[in-house]
């Protein structure tokens, strides 16, 4: 996709530009923003899923950073632009994969620990003793489980030789992928910076969301030395000038991929909300300058901080399985070709016939959190066929859409206005109609699909001034299409009804357990 | 009856052989069977090789059948690939040209939308993904009859509506409008279906180069029209996109 764009770069005008690094799950990349907010050129490189175990999955952080250089300067050959045209760099990141690495020569100490990976799942248990998963949750805003960054170090500490007593006398350093890159960028073992934003520590589970600082109590009843941890930053501030190849250009954005679609998205306005529809989906909504705590199974975050302005914190709901169960159509099911077919077998139909696809596939989350749940398929009648069930497939993402924000309502006391979408799915138009029916609310998909890295280059643009407000970023945020609500209000609430009780079905499948 | 072709009836022989289940023959075995000399048997393979009806296996040197055979039976292109893989384009021609974007296929006796990205302006816009447009007026519906046949006997059958003083409706003038629009590669409406408003298309290929669909944008004729000719920098940006939507369409079909 970048061939184009570079043939378009001319349109641009000659800059200045900001670059975004994504370091993702399966990819890093780089992309180069213009002051509009277009893209002017894109470069990216996957790097390897190292599955030791069923359950592990880790990253080996040496190929990341080299591949986040090639990116870097791969992207600037493209725009056919040099660092002196760049204003500054911008780091997103895949949230809560952790590393330990040697202060005096940058080595890391063992493989990434990636977010998926499940390892620390007794360890969780364990560590909820006898107050449960809740144990941090009023301090950090988060459940004991297994994706959060505290649990990951400790396995690490228990299990790599020796290193419990490094990380005492201060030779090791811990830091989630924002703080690997930057202090790499910055100079790595010749003074590179030891620091995370704001956005990304609040998914350690060690950074307690009233002081914005570590929590000593929480590290201690962990068993995590508190010498590892990275200094605790804003999300749009220069941390430090590059060295080397870059040399010069100043670092000067960190927020985590969810948070920083949610700001590329500009949901700068308390109840402003944001739904990436990938394989899973994760919706944030702006809950404003309060942490709100979560009573329906929410996670409570921080949305970002612009330098030392007040922090901003969102309320933040996943669905497990979206994007995947379209996936399992075509490949378990082989019911359609590709995924873009599911629309067009499910508009064969007028509705889903009685049909209902809960896919609890490895049991309920957000809101409900059921381990015992598993999926299901629930109104059989001889009248359905393979059309009514896509039409199902797609509803099961819709619905659980509106769970969430219902959850999200009703622990903030906010009203969703709109919803703004991005992510591949957006390209299915029947999908993104039945969320607005369902949530009878506008849905919005922006011109810029790319929100994730947008999100990080504003953050920088912001720190170095390149773009002067969030009002000025919100006048770039244009919209390329927007679906409004159809269904009358019985027929929502007969269909909602329904999946309720197909929901009830999953649960209490699994009996014990092992 | 009329002649038949021996080379056609060959070809088909060595089709239907290899035809069902997991069949593997090799040259002397398909030569054998057909009662043909193996050069003769040899020229058919390698001709059909050529069209991808058969595919030889590397390991073995055998023959069976080849993808493009199944995908004759299916191979029209689902309309919601096309706007998925249209995505990223069209949204960045909305940008580049600040109009609106639309993304049609031949649909019965007209053009159906099948996609659509707002003017970058804020304005109060509905989405009209669904709605139809005529053939013989429009941009896109000129670009799907330039280049489909099955398009073109559609709009020389059926009725031609005039929707302004400008809509051309004879037989003459749609034909010279279809020869101009193959001759440059895209096609215009000049309020020739709306009053006040002007559109450019270009054609959408897929990796057999077959004719899938058009792009264009629509905007009010002062922004789109310089005079009487359409703008260049806007026309360059429509037909760059219609061949990057192709492009991605041939490298990587599924």
């Amino acid at each position: 996709m970048s061939d184009t764009h570079e043939t378009h770069a001319s349109a641009h005008g000659g800059g200045p530009f900001i670059a975004a690094i994504d370091q993702g799950t399966t990819s890093s990349r780089c992309i180069v923003f213009d002051k509009d907010g277009r893209i002017v050129a894109v470069d990216q490189k996957e790097h390897e899923q190292i599955l030791p175990k069923p359950g592990w999955v880790e990253h080996d952080a040496a190929e990341i950073w080299t591949n986040v250089q090639q990116v870097v300067s791969g992207a600037m050959e493209k725009a056919g632009i040099t660092k002196q045209d760049v204003l500054a760099l911008g780091i997103t990141n895949q949230r809560e994969t952790t590393l330990l690495w040697e202060k005096a020569t940058g080595k890391p100490v063992h493989n990434a620990i990636v977010w998926q990976d499940t390892r620390t799942d007794a360890l969780c248990k364990e560590l909820g003793r006898n107050v449960g998963q809740d144990r941090f949750r009023r301090e950090t805003g988060l459940p004991l489980a297994s994706y959060f960054a505290g649990p990951k170090i400790r396995w690490l500490l228990d299990n790599v030789d020796g290193l419990r007593e490094r990380a005492e006398k201060g030779e090791i350093l811990f830091g989630t992928m924002d703080s690997w890159v930057i202090w790499n960028l910055t100079g790595g073992p010749n003074g590179g910076r030891h620091v995370t934003d704001v956005t990304n520590a609040s998914r350690t589970m060690l950074m307690n969301l009233h002081t914005m600082s570590w929590d000593e109590k929480i590290c201690s009843s962990l068993g995590i030395p508190m010498a590892l941890l990275p200094e605790i930053r804003s999300s749009a501030e220069v941390y430090g000038e590059a060295t080397g190849d870059l040399a010069g250009l100043p670092v000067a954005s960190a927020l985590g991929d969810q948070q920083a679609a949610l700001f590329g998205q500009t949901c700068f306005e308390e109840g402003e909300a944001k739904s990436t529809y990938g394989t899973g989906t994760f919706l944030l909504m702006n809950t404003g300058h309060e942490p709100v705590n979560s009573y329906n199974g929410l996670l409570t975050t921080v949305g970002y901080r612009i330098g030392d302005q007040e922090p901003v914190f969102a309320l933040e709901g996943s669905i497990a399985v979206t994007g995947s169960l379209v996936q399992w159509m075509r490949d378990q099911m082989g019911l359609i070709n590709s995924a873009a077919e599911i629309e067009t077998l499910a508009s064969s139909v007028e509705d889903n016939g009685g049909a209902y696809f809960v896919p609890a596939f490895s049991g309920l989350f957000a809101p409900y959190w059921r381990s015992d749940a598993r999926g299901v398929i629930a109104g059989l009648t001889r009248y359905v066929t393979k059309a009514h069930l896509a039409r199902a497939v797609l509803e099961a993402t819709a619905w659980q859409t509106r769970e969430i924000v219902d959850a999200m309502q009703k622990d903030s006391e906010v009203e969703l206005s709109s919803l703004k979408v991005d992510g591949g799915m957006t390209a299915n138009n029947l999908l993104m109609q039945t969320i607005s029916d369902v949530l009878d609310a506008p849905v919005v998909r922006p011109m810029v699909a790319e929100t994730t890295c947008l999100g990080a280059a504003y953050a920088a643009g912001l720190a170095v001034g390149f773009w002067s407000d969030t009002d000025e970023l919100r006048a770039n945020w244009k919209r390329a299409a927007e679906w409004t609500p159809r269904m009358d209000a019985d027929t929502r609430e007969r269909e909602y009804r329904n999946w309720l009780k197909a929901v009830e079905r999953t649960m209490g499948w699994i009996e014990e357990e092992n | 009856m009329a002649r038949t072709i021996q080379s056609l009836e060959r070809a088909a022989a060595v089709l239907r052989l290899l035809a069902g289940g997991e069949r593997r023959l090799g040259l002397s075995e398909i030569a054998t069977a057909l009662d043909l000399a193996k050069g003769t048997a040899h020229g058919l393979i390698r001709t059909l090789q050529q069209e991808g009806f058969i595919e030889q296996d590397a390991a073995t040197g055998r023959y069976q059948l080849g993808a493009e055979l199944l995908r004759l039976g299916n191979s029209y292109l689902d309309v919601h690939e096309l706007r998925a893989r249209a995505l990223v384009w069209t949204d960045d021609l909305a940008r580049s040209s600040g109009e609106s974007v639309y993304l049609g296929v031949l649909h019965q006796q007209g053009v159906l939308i099948v996609h659509h990205v707002f003017r970058p302006d804020d304005s109060r816009q509905v989405l009209e993904v669904g709605a139809m447009q005529p053939l013989h007026s429009t941009a896109l519906g000129k670009v799907l009859t330039a280049y489909d046949p099955v398009a073109l006997s559609e709009a020389l059958d059926g009725e031609r509506q005039a929707f302004t003083e400008r809509t051309v409706t004879g037989e003459d003038g749609l034909e010279a409008a279809l020869e101009l629009t193959r001759g440059r590669g895209w096609a215009s409406d000049v309020e020739e279906t709306w009053d006040g408003l002007a559109s450019v298309a270009a054609p959408i290929h897929d990796r057999r180069a077959m004719p899938v669909g058009a792009v264009g944008i629509t905007g009010a004729v002062e922004r789109v029209c310089e005079g009487e000719d359409l703008r260049p920098l806007l026309v360059a940006a429509v037909r760059d996109t219609a061949r990057a939507v192709s492009r991605d369409l041939g490298a990587r079909r599924f």
